[in-house]
C-alpha cells in the first residue's frame, strides 16, 4: 500500500482526491501529489534504502504508487560518475554527472517518469497510454508500453530525428507526425486527451508522471552519500525535471535521510529556445513563451508548462540560469565524450556548455561538490555531428599506407 | 466586435454547459468584461486578486498566444476565435 493522500493544487491549494486530473478546475494551476511523510518517516530509513534492489523503486514508499510495482524492468539507478578529467581541465576536484545516457530500457531519463506513468494507468483502469514527444519520451512511452501489455498512441513533431522515430516505431505503437512544434503537438494531444480515453503521460498524468523524475534527486543524494550537492545543473524543457529534483532534496531532508539541502539550482537552455534562462537572467518572475529554433530538440519546449515553477525553483536556491548557442552545444558533446568517454545528445551538450559558461562568469563555484545532468544519450541523434568531427581516411590493407597516415596525427 | 470564445471544460458550469459562447469588445479585456456581464462568475476564475490574468491560463487569438500579440490589449475582429486553454496543456502555434 502506497503513502499518496491526494492530489492538491499547487496555486490556490484546492484538494482532490487520487484521479487522473491534472490541473485544478478552479485556478487551473498544476496538480501535485500529496504524501504522507509522516507515515513514511516511520518506516523508511536509510539501511532500508540501501538494502534494495539497484532501481528507482528503492524509494518507491516516495513514489505515487498505491499498488505494487507492476512493472519488472530495473529503471533508474544510473551511475553517478565522479568526472575527474574533466575536472581537471576545468579546476573542479568534486565535480560528478549523473549519467541517464545510460538509463533503462530507453537511455534517457524519460524512463523514470514513463515507468511511473506506466503503473498508475495500470492502477486507473485504462487500457491506452499517449504522449507529445520531442523523441525520447516517445521512445519511452513505446518500449514500457508494450513491456506492460498496454496499447500506446504516440504524436510527434512532424520533422524529428531519424533515430527516435526508428527507436519507437520497433516497439509498434500507433506513432503519429504532426506539423508543427512540440508546443503544438501537445496541444493537440490536450484535445484529445479530453475526447478519447488515452492516459496522456505528460498530461492527464501529469502529476503522477512527473513525481517519477524524483528518483532522479534521491539517487544522486543517496550516491554522494546521503547529501545532497551543492551546486547542480540542469537542463530545461518542460521545467518539471529541474523543480523534482530539489523537491526530492527537500522530501529526503524533511524526512531526516540527509541533514540539509545547501544546493544551489542552476537551469540550462539552448539559446535558440530559452523562456526559462531569460526571465530568470531579467529578474521576471514568469517567462514569455518563444517559438524554438534550435539542434537542441529534446529540450525545446518554448511554452514550459512548469516554467514558472523553475524560475522559483532556480531563484529560491540561490541559482542562476544560463544558455548556450548550437556551436557550443556541439561542443558541450564532443567535451564529454573526449574527457568522460560518454556520448551524450543535445540536451547534455547544452548543459555541459552552461556549466563552462557559468564557471567562467564566476557563477559556479568550482571548489564546490557540482553535479551535472546528463538525461539522454548520443547515439540517437548522431546527425547533428555530421561535418563536427574529424575526417575519416581510407586505406588499402598495407603497412605503409598506415604508416603514411598514422604520422600525420 | 462579434467573437466566438472556446471555453475549457472546467468554466462550462458558468456558461450552461456551452463549450463556445459568442461575445463582443475590440480586444481580450472587453471581450472578457463583456462575458461577466453574460456569464457571472467567470472573471475570478480567469484573473487573480490583483486584477491580473491568472499564471496558468493561456489565451490564444485564432490559434496565436496573446503573449506574442499586444496580451490583453491584443485587438480582435469580426469572427476571430478566442481559445482559453490551460497552461499545463502546452501549446503555442
Amino acid at each position: 500500500m502506497g503513502f499518496v493522500n491526494g492530489l492538491r493544487c499547487r496555486e490556490c491549494g484546492k484538494e482532490y482526491k487520487t484521479e487522473a486530473k491534472y490541473v485544478c478546475e478552479f485556478c487551473f494551476g498544476p496538480l501535485e501529489v500529496v504524501y504522507d511523510y509522516e507515515g513514511i518517516k516511520k518506516i523508511l530509513t536509510r539501511e532500508k534504502i540501501a538494502s534494495r534492489a539497484p532501481n528507482m523503486w528503492r524509494y518507491r514508499e516516495l513514489m505515487p504508487i498505491d499498488g505494487e510495482v507492476t512493472i519488472s524492468l530495473p529503471v533508474g539507478f544510473t551511475p553517478l560518475v565522479h568526472a575527474k578529467s574533466l575536472g581537471k581541465a576545468w579546476g573542479m576536484d568534486k565535480l560528478y554527472l549523473k549519467n541517464d545516457a545510460v538509463n533503462h530500457p530507453t537511455l534517457s531519463f524519460k524512463d523514470r517518469v514513463v515507468s511511473t506513468a506506466v503503473i498508475k494507468a495500470k492502477e486507473f483502469g485504462f487500457d491506452t497510454i499517449g504522449c507529445a514527444s520531442t523523441g525520447n519520451l516517445a521512445n519511452s512511452v513505446a518500449a514500457l508500453s508494450a513491456h506492460a501489455g498496454l496499447k500506446a498512441v504516440i504524436l510527434v513533431p512532424s520533422d524529428l530525428e531519424t533515430g527516435k522515430i526508428m527507436g519507437t516505431l520497433v516497439y509498434k505503437p500507433t506513432l503519429i507526425k504532426v506539423f508543427g512544434s512540440y508546443d503544438d503537438v501537445n496541444r493537440l494531444c490536450s484535445e484529445v486527451g479530453a475526447r478519447h480515453n488515452i492516459a496522456f503521460v505528460n498530461i492527464s498524468l501529469r502529476p503522477y508522471y512527473g513525481d517519477g523524475s524524483k528518483s532522479y534527486g534521491y539517487e544522486i543524494a543517496e550516491q554522494l552519500g546521503w547529501r545532497a550537492p551543492e551546486q547542480i545543473v540542469v537542463p530545461i524543457a518542460g521545467s518539471s525535471l529541474i523543480t523534482k529534483i530539489y523537491k526530492a532534496f527537500k522530501e529526503f531532508e524533511l524526512l531526516g535521510l540527509i541533514d540539509g539541502v545547501p544546493t544551489k539550482v542552476f537551469g540550462a537552455q539552448a539559446t535558440g529556445c530559452s523562456p526559462v534562462t531569460t526571465a530568470v537572467k531579467e529578474g521576471k518572475k514568469n517567462f514569455k513563451p518563444q517559438k524554438p529554433k534550435t539542434i537542441a530538440r529534446s529540450i525545446a519546449i518554448g511554452n514550459p508548462a512548469d516554467g514558472f515553477y523553475g524560475i522559483k525553483t532556480i531563484n529560491e536556491s540561490g541559482g542562476w540560469a544560463e544558455d548556450v548557442s548550437d556551436d557550443e552545444v556541439i561542443s558541450g558533446i564532443k567535451i564529454l565524450a573526449e574527457h568522460e568517454g560518454i556520448f551524450t545528445e543535445t540536451a547534455g551538450g547544452v548543459v555541459i556548455s552552461v556549466a563552462k559558461k557559468l564557471l567562467d562568469q564566476g557563477r559556479l563555484d568550482p571548489r564546490k561538490e557540482t553535479v551535472l545532468c546528463i538525461t539522454g544519450n548520443g547515439l540517437k541523434t548522431q546527425e547533428v555531428l555530421h561535418g563536427h568531427l574529424d575526417e575519416m581516411e581510407t586505406i588499402h590493407p598495407r603497412l605503409e599506407e598506415f604508416e603514411r597516415v598514422y604520422k600525420k596525427k | 466586435m462579434a467573437v466566438t470564445v472556446r471555453v475549457p471544460t472546467p468554466l462550462q458550469k458558468i456558461t450552461g454547459g456551452k463549450g463556445e459562447v459568442s461575445a463582443t469588445g475590440a480586444n481580450i479585456k472587453e471581450i472578457f468584461a463583456d462575458m461577466e456581464k453574460n456569464f457571472p462568475g467567470l472573471r475570478e476564475r480567469i484573473y487573480n486578486e490583483d486584477g491580473e490574468l491568472r499564471r496558468f491560463i493561456n489565451i490564444y487569438v485564432n490559434e496565436e498566444d496573446i503573449r506574442f500579440l499586444e496580451s490583453e490589449e491584443s485587438a480582435v475582429k469580426d469572427g476571430d476565435v478566442i481559445s482559453i486553454i490551460p497552461a499545463i496543456a502546452g501549446g503555442s502555434r
